[in-house]
């Protein structure tokens, strides 16, 4: 239904930056998650789309038209706030029916919409309750109700599921996503929750101190972190410093021929992309635990210089605690000044050569 | 033989009771006491209950047409008195609560100091400045001396349950289509309703109290029933008179609580007070 374009969107407050610099576009039908740490500019950059909040410079564009001067009342995007903001003086029908009242919409036609929008988030027949006689994911799809009955151009959604136990937020982000998907709505939705961001958006926007780190499908994001933040951010990440001499990263543990200039850089590497291989030599790390999750077990080793790092093997070999092992690295990236500097897969045995017994975990 | 005691939170509030029972009598007996003489016609010491009840008292009273006049100007002034001091005070508790202005601040702690001195000093200067715009002893002279003193109290209440109304409900609100205008009507004002509607009533019952300003600036044509009781104790010593001046004043008190609890139940009231 309509296309957003953010361009340039900064924002200060009176001595913080909240969003520097943001750039993004969002396609007609498109699910976007925003996903950053805790005041790295989401609910800002959600405030300033939805006319709660004055950009300091930048422009919000709904399919052409440049709506950042707008008052949120005269913008086409409807709001879901993560403390669901329901008007607790007025019950689940007039909490929908509100906005349709103020756009004068004869009686029958209200009721319509109203029923239909409650039918939408499975609510039918709440109509009459008062808001505090619901449950907190029944109040959340309230929320969504109120604003999915306007059919706003654009959604958008503010850790909506934040209140939630773990069960019930699985459900919603699918009916969630269901619906988005059968309206085709624009929607941008922020949260804290990798797995909801992985599971539902089209397209990632990982923030950190208001900048756009990296905009990507989900999968890249996972496979492919541009930064070094991303990396950490998404899923687990085992990061490992050292130099780079001579073409080769060189640590007591891993080496890795590597095609960037020397010196100091961050090898990183997935826990499924680490496997270990049994040693009896002092230069293997050592295991502190392994966390069998019935599927895989996860190793936690320790390096001599201190650096922490996670495993996943198959459950075929038991890990001991204090058991040495060797690293076997089967892909990795290379960080240096947070920046993507170089990828590949660890091809063949050429680093692990000399023993035989290598276990690898395949991805 | 060891006594066992429950945890605190299960352990009898003795000292919640004491004060109950001490704020009863105090406010109960001396009520009970005005009461009874109301309805007495001779109680001579030491007898603890009247030797003999009787309504001559409120024949007498209720007989008079200088006490009909004062029940209909008391009315009459409290109802404009607080129809007023709302339309002033509103708007202005919630541009204190919500805006920020220059000076918001200042404005406010002065307005609140303007509470702090001996009321009766202010009281006389106003009426110097009255007797000159010939305001003294007309009705909207004691309109607007009783405004005054009303102000403050429709105001700091409003302020504080204002700012008790979730911002992000008025944002949802302005989300959906409302102007700020509509929000405010449609939002702010029935989430903030019931300790606003505590604040009217309490300006409405201590207006129709209010003496000094009443005395002051009204006496002698516009009488209000305090005043005039306060004439009635002065020039006679009939207890009784008094007593049924004091239990018919007490009606609009018992009006607005009941019609406040019609309105919107014990509960919410109780929270508009605070409780
Ligand atoms: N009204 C405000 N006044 C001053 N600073 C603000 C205001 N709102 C937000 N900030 C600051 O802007 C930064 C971004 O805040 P924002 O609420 O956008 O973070 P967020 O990414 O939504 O965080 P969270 O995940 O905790 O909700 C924070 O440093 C915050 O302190
Ligand atoms: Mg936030």
């Amino acid at each position: 239904m309509a296309r957003l374009t953010i361009e340039s969107l900064r924002k200060s407050f009176a001595s913080t930056v909240a969003v520097d610099d943001f750039s993004l576009d969002v396609a007609d039908g498109e699910l976007v998650c925003l996903l950053g740490p805790s005041g790295s500019g989401k609910s800002t950059i959600l405030r300033m789309i939805g006319g709660f909040e004055q950009p300091t410079s930048g422009a919000i564009r709904i399919d052409g038209q440049d709506v950042s001067r707008l008052p949120p009342d005269r913008r086409p995007t409807g709001m879901v706030f993560q403390s669901h903001a329901l008007w607790s003086h007025m019950n689940v029908f007039n909490n929908i029916a509100f906005g349709l009242k103020l756009r004068r919409l004869p009686r029958s036609e209200i009721r319509r919409k109203v029923e239909e929008a409650l039918e939408l988030v499975g609510l039918g027949g709440y109509g009459h309750r008062q808001t505090f006689q619901l449950s907190g994911g029944q109040q959340q799809r309230v929320a969504l109700a109120r604003s999915l009955v306007l059919e706003p151009k654009i959604l958008l959604l503010d850790e909506p599921f934040a209140s939630l136990d773990q069960h019930l937020r699985e459900r919603l982000r699918e009916e969630v996503r269901d619906i988005q998907q059968r309206l085709g709505i624009t929607t941008l939705f922020v949260t804290h929750g990798q797995d909801e961001a992985l599971a539902m958006a089209d397209r990632i926007v990982v923030l950190r101190n208001g900048q756009c780190e990296q905009a990507d499908a989900p999968d890249i994001i996972y496979r492919n972190p541009q930064t070094q933040f991303v990396a950490g951010f998404i899923g687990q990440m085992n990061f490992i410093a050292a130099n780079v001499e001579g073409g080769t990263f060189r640590h007591p543990h891993v080496s890795i021929a590597v095609g960037v200039q020397d010196g100091p850089a961050v090898l990183a590497v997935r826990p499924e992309a680490l496997g270990l291989a049994a040693t009896d030599g002092e230069a293997g790390a050592t295991v502190l635990r392994s966390t069998d999750f019935g599927s895989h077990i996860m190793v936690d080793v320790e390096l001599a210089d201190g650096t922490r790092l996670k495993a996943m093997t198959s459950p075929s070999i038991r890990w001991e605690r204090g058991a040495r092992a060797r690293l076997v690295p089967a892909a990795y990236a290379l960080y240096r000044d947070n920046r993507l500097v170089d990828s590949g897969r660890v091809e063949g045995r050429a680093t692990t050569a000399a023993s035989l017994d290598v276990v690898r975990v395949t991805v | 033989m060891i006594r066992t005691y429950s945890s605190t939170s299960g352990r009898f509030d003795w000292t919640g009771l004491a004060f109950t029972i001490l704020l009863a009598i105090v406010i109960a007996v001396p009520l009970l006491v005005v009461f009874t003489w109301a309805f007495t016609e001779v109680w001579r010491y030491p007898s603890v209950i009247p030797q003999k009840f009787g309504l001559r008292f409120w024949d007498q009273t209720l007989s008079r047409a200088d006490v009909w006049e004062a029940l209909s100007i008391s009315l009459r002034l409290s109802a404009t008195v607080t129809a007023l001091s709302a339309l002033i005070c509103l708007p202005a508790a919630y541009a204190f609560a919500r805006m920020k202005f220059p000076g918001r601040d200042l404005f406010f702690l002065s307005f609140l100091a303007s509470h702090a001195f001996p009321k009766f000093g202010l009281l006389v200067a106003i009426a110097a400045i009255f007797l000159q715009l010939n305001l003294i002893a007309t009705f909207w002279g004691v309109v607007l001396i009783q405004l005054v003193g009303t102000l403050m109290l429709m105001i700091w209440i409003p302020v504080a349950a204002f700012q008790a109304v979730d911002r992000r409900m008025e944002e949802a609100a302005r989300d959906v289509g409302a102007g700020p205008l509509r929000v405010f009507w449609s939002i702010t004002l029935p989430q903030a309703g019931p300790t606003i509607f505590a604040a009217v009533l309490l300006t409405f019952v201590s207006t129709f109290y209010e003496t000094e300003g009443a005395w002051l600036i009204g006496a002698p044509q516009i009488r209000t029933m305090p005043v005039l009781m306060i004439n009635f104790i002065n020039n006679q010593v009939v207890i009784q008179y008094g007593a049924v001046l004091s239990v018919i004043l007490w009606v609009p008190s018992f009006i607005a609580l009941m019609f406040a609890r019609r309105v919107i139940g014990t509960g919410a009231f109780a929270k508009g007070f605070g409780a």
